[in-house]
């Protein structure tokens, strides 16, 4: 690979992780803020509506921190690529500029009345802004993995003489085989995200003896939306996405699996393995037999195409690193159901409060969603490789032609810095929105 | 149809203009004419409130523009390459400065903070007039050389700047002597309107200084446009052809004067409200009667070999224009609905209200 095209890879995959940081806590939260609002209308106990109005303060830190990374994801389609802008822009730019126009409009001007307006307009009115915040986080998201559907599985398209796509049907955009799934999968993985960074503020309230009414409520909440989305996650979101790979890339899926060779019969299901790219062939692995047929195709003896079966320019070119990102992703999957069934089951026990050991785990346990979450888009990302668009349009065609990878270097660098500063300015906002606590009225 | 989506880009990001524009105002008068740490707290919290919302005009827009202009977008921003990453950083840095400042209270760390803002503010002002400045000049389309293109016809590169700093050698670079004079009267226009708006929102002590400074500013730039204006025809000698064609079009430079004259009379004015409407007139008609100039060009090409950029030798299929018409209705519905909101949000002077940090 060329040093351009490397470090234009590098550069958006660089900017892009750091943006989804903050998308995947406020499309979640905003649904449970709406939740702690409605309970509030429903039972008129202040506590639900203090929580409301705490986690709207961590979701507006949230916010304009995803405002200012992704202006600079925006503009890069430009920027960095722009051979691709230019061939499928008549696409993309449809959905890019529906989140842009339609989504965000919404999410920011109710945004604003939830934070500066519940005097003036009452409970029902408060809830239904708090409403059409989550219904606009939830429209940015569909827009963005329509976006990114597109390029996974193109639909509705006409490729001109001179090869740019040019949109043939609007509502195939949006009736994408692709979109449905991963969108499920995604809004419920950002939704374990959020419950658990909510049940993890709630462990530590409970741990310092701190605002422990607020704490019982966090966690109690957290808990039990986080045991409901980590099981959404992986069933049947996460297996439907996986049948959507196998159908649409099958070279991805190969890839992911670790599948070197075609067997005969049922294809084993690799728990833990080393991809080996010189000996074609996982080292160290413990694996369990057929079961990987039978995932996919509910049929034991079914077989599965391995990566000889690929041409290699048409293989994902970094196969080890989107074989562990997989794993990484399923593998923390089934650890968080395990702990979150754990959580309800003390709760239920009346156990959970004073169980402290658990706690910790469920404190310290933030970080791991948004690993789970970085993951899996590296799976989608990568496993797309070596296209832009799937099967039509390759990656090394669509940079810009004009950008010199030193001025890429240039800019990536600059990028690593500011966000570095800009990543110790969000822990500084939100540790200090967490230590003043719900009852406070600051601002 | 391009007709269409070209006018609404133009007034969204007009908008985003006038609106980010008094915040970058704020940051130079904060810059130089803040003097108390009342005045200064009072005049960051005038910019700091809402840079975030008006930043939306500009997601929307460039969102608008990648739809309707595929090849522009691709082409516009891959050859101003390096000056729109460094607007981006500006972007981020200066909102970084405001939310940092009043983290911590000591006197060094709000001093720092202060002036990054003020810097920031002062570059992104800068960058932004030289961006337009630009756009009017053209660019070599094409990176042509002894006649021959090195890139497809549409694609350019820009450096920062050329040795000659002139707008008239067939490279020339980002800055140069025409496209700095452009930045510099972006610069005093954004600090004339960040001045009104200072007085518009704030009750602060400078508010009669700032009236002064406004005045003094108003004739820099009035001598600043007359300088530009003839410079402007050296570079596009028929730049002016347009307003002949179709002389309604002389209302955009009609609507810059009476701004600019309007603030003339700064101190006799009897509403704060009307000094700010006049310095949004002269960003309006300036921006409106650069663009008219160009029209249907987007951006010129200085060599003779590949045509300059159309809206229609780079839009979108006209079915795509066409769907897009339907959702941008709602769209507007809904950008209605945000301003109202803001405007409800925003009336009265800050100071009087307690809007604390966030
Ligand atoms: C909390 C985060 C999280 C967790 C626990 C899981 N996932 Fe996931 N996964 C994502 C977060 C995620 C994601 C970031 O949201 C992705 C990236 C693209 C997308 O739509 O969702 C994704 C994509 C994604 C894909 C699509 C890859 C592609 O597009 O090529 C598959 C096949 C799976 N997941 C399968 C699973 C399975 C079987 C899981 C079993 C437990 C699982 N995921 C857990
Ligand atoms: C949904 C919207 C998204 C779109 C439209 C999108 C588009 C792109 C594009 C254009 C590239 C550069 C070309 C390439 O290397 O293939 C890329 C690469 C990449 N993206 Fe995404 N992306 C999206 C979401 C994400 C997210 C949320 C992440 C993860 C956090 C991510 C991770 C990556 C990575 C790691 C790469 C580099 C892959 C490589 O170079 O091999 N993407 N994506
Ligand atoms: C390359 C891909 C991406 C681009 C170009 C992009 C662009 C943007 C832009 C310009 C913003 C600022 C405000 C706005 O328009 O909402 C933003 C924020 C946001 N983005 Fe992204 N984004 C990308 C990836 C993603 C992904 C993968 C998701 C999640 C599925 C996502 C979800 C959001 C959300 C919910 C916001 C609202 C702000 C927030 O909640 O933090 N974005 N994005």
């Amino acid at each position: 690979m060329n040093d351009m095209l490397f470090y234009d890879r590098l550069q958006f995959a660089f900017t892009i992780t750091f943006h989804y940081i903050f998308p995947q806590l406020t499309m979640g939260l905003s649904l449970l803020i709406v939740y702690f609002k409605w309970k509030f209308l429903k039972t008129d106990i202040e506590k639900y509506n203090n929580a409301a109005k705490f986690f709207m303060k961590i979701f507006a830190i949230n916010f304009t921190m995803g405002v200012v990374t992704g202006i600079p994801m925006e503009f890069q389609f430009g920027t960095n690529w722009a051979k691709f802008s230019e061939l499928t822009g008549g696409i993309i730019g449809q959905t890019l500029a529906m989140e842009g126009v339609l989504a965000f409009f919404l999410e920011s001007s109710f945004l604003a009345l939830f934070i500066f307006g519940e005097k003036l307009m009452g409970q029902k009115l408060h809830f239904l802004t708090g409403f059409l915040v989550f219904l606009g986080s939830w429209l940015s998201g569909w827009f963005i993995l329509a976006t990114n559907a597109w390029m996974q599985h193109p639909v509705g398209y006409e490729i001109l003489e001179n090869g740019k796509f040019v949109l043939h049907n609007f509502l195939a955009i949006f009736n994408n085989p692709w979109l449905i799934p991963a969108y499920l999968h995604n809004q419920s993985a950002s939704l374990v995200t959020s419950s658990f960074v909510v049940a993890s503020i709630g462990a530590f309230y409970i741990l310092r003896n701190k605002n422990l009414e607020y704490g019982k409520l966090f966690l109690k909440t957290g808990i039990i939306f986080g045991l409901i989305a980590a099981l959404l996650v992986a069933f049947p979101t996460g297996d439907w996405n996986a049948k959507n790979v196998v159908k649409y890339q099958p070279a991805s899926f190969a890839a992911m699996e670790g599948v070197f060779k075609t067997e005969q019969g049922g294809a084993e299901i690799v728990l833990i393995g080393q991809p080996n790219m010189v000996a074609k062939k996982l080292d160290n692995k413990i694996a369990v037999p057929d079961v990987l047929s039978f995932l996919t195709y509910k049929d034991w003896n079914k077989q599965i195409k391995g990566m000889d079966q690929f041409k290699k320019e048409d293989l994902p070119d970094n196969i080890p690193a989107l074989y562990y990102a997989y794993h990484i992703m399923v593998g923390l999957g089934t650890i968080f159901i395990a702990i979150m069934f754990l959580a309800v089951f003390f709760l239920w026990r009346k156990k959970l409060f004073t169980l402290k050991p658990l706690l910790w785990v469920i404190m310290f346990l933030v970080p791991f969603p948004y690993i789970a979450n970085l993951t899996g888009w590296y799976v989608a990302e990568l496993g797309r490789q070596p296209y832009l668009v799937y099967g039509l349009l390759r990656t090394s065609v669509g940079m810009s032609p004009t950008v010199s990878s030193g001025n890429t270097l240039f800019t990536l660098l600059g990028f690593v810095g500011l966000y570095m500063v800009l990543g110790l300015l969000f822990l500084v906002l939100v540790g200090k929105t967490i230590h003043q606590g719900p009852t406070s009225k600051k601002l | 149809m391009e007709i269409y989506w070209y006018l609404i880009i133009a007034v969204v990001l007009a908008i985003f203009f006038v609106l980010d524009g008094y915040d970058f105002g704020v940051g130079i008068i904060h810059l130089f004419f803040a003097k108390k740490e009342k005045d200064k707290l009072v005049i960051a919290k005038a910019a700091g409130l809402f840079w975030d919302s008006n930043e939306v005009w500009l997601v929307a827009g460039g969102g608008m523009l990648f739809m309707a202009f595929p090849t522009l977008y691709a082409s516009a921003f891959s050859g101003f390459y390096l000056p729109l990453i460094m607007i981006l950083w500006l972007i981020i840095f200066r909102a970084i400065g405001l939310e940092f400042r009043s983290q911590f209270n000591y006197n060094i760390w709000t001093i720092f903070w202060d002036k990054a803002f003020g810097v920031s503010s002062l570059l992104l002002a800068l960058f932004f007039g030289v961006a337009l400045g630009n756009v009017v000049r053209g660019v070599n389309l094409g990176g042509v050389e002894n006649g021959i293109s090195a890139f497809e016809p549409h694609f350019f590169f820009l450096p920062l700047w050329d040795s000659s700093f002139s707008p008239l050698t067939i490279h020339p670079g980002v800055l140069d002597w025409f496209t700095i004079v452009i930045g510099l009267i972006s610069v005093v226009t954004l600090a004339i309107h960040g001045a009104t708006w200072i007085i518009l929102k704030t009750n602060s002590s400078i508010n009669n200084k700032l009236k002064s400074v406004i005045f003094k500013l108003t004739i820099v730039l009035l001598i600043l446009t007359i300088f530009s204006l003839s410079i402007w025809q050296i570079i596009r000698p028929n730049s002016f052809a347009n307003f002949i064609d179709k002389p309604y079009l002389i209302l955009f430079p009609i609507i810059y004067f009476v701004g600019l004259f309007g603030l003339f009379f700064i101190k006799k004015l009897k509403k704060d409200i009307y000094a700010f409407t006049f310095s949004t007139l002269v960003i309006l008609g300036g921006i409106t009667s650069s663009l008219a100039s160009l029209f249907p060009v987007i951006l010129p090409s200085t060599n003779n070999i590949n045509k300059s950029l159309t809206i229609y030798n780079t839009a979108a299929s006209n079915y795509g224009l066409s769907v897009a018409v339907g959702w941008g209705t709602i769209g507007l519905i809904l950008l209605v609905v945000y301003f109202i909101v803001q405007k409800r949000i925003l009336t009265g002077k800050i100071d009087d209200m307690d809007y604390g940090n966030h």
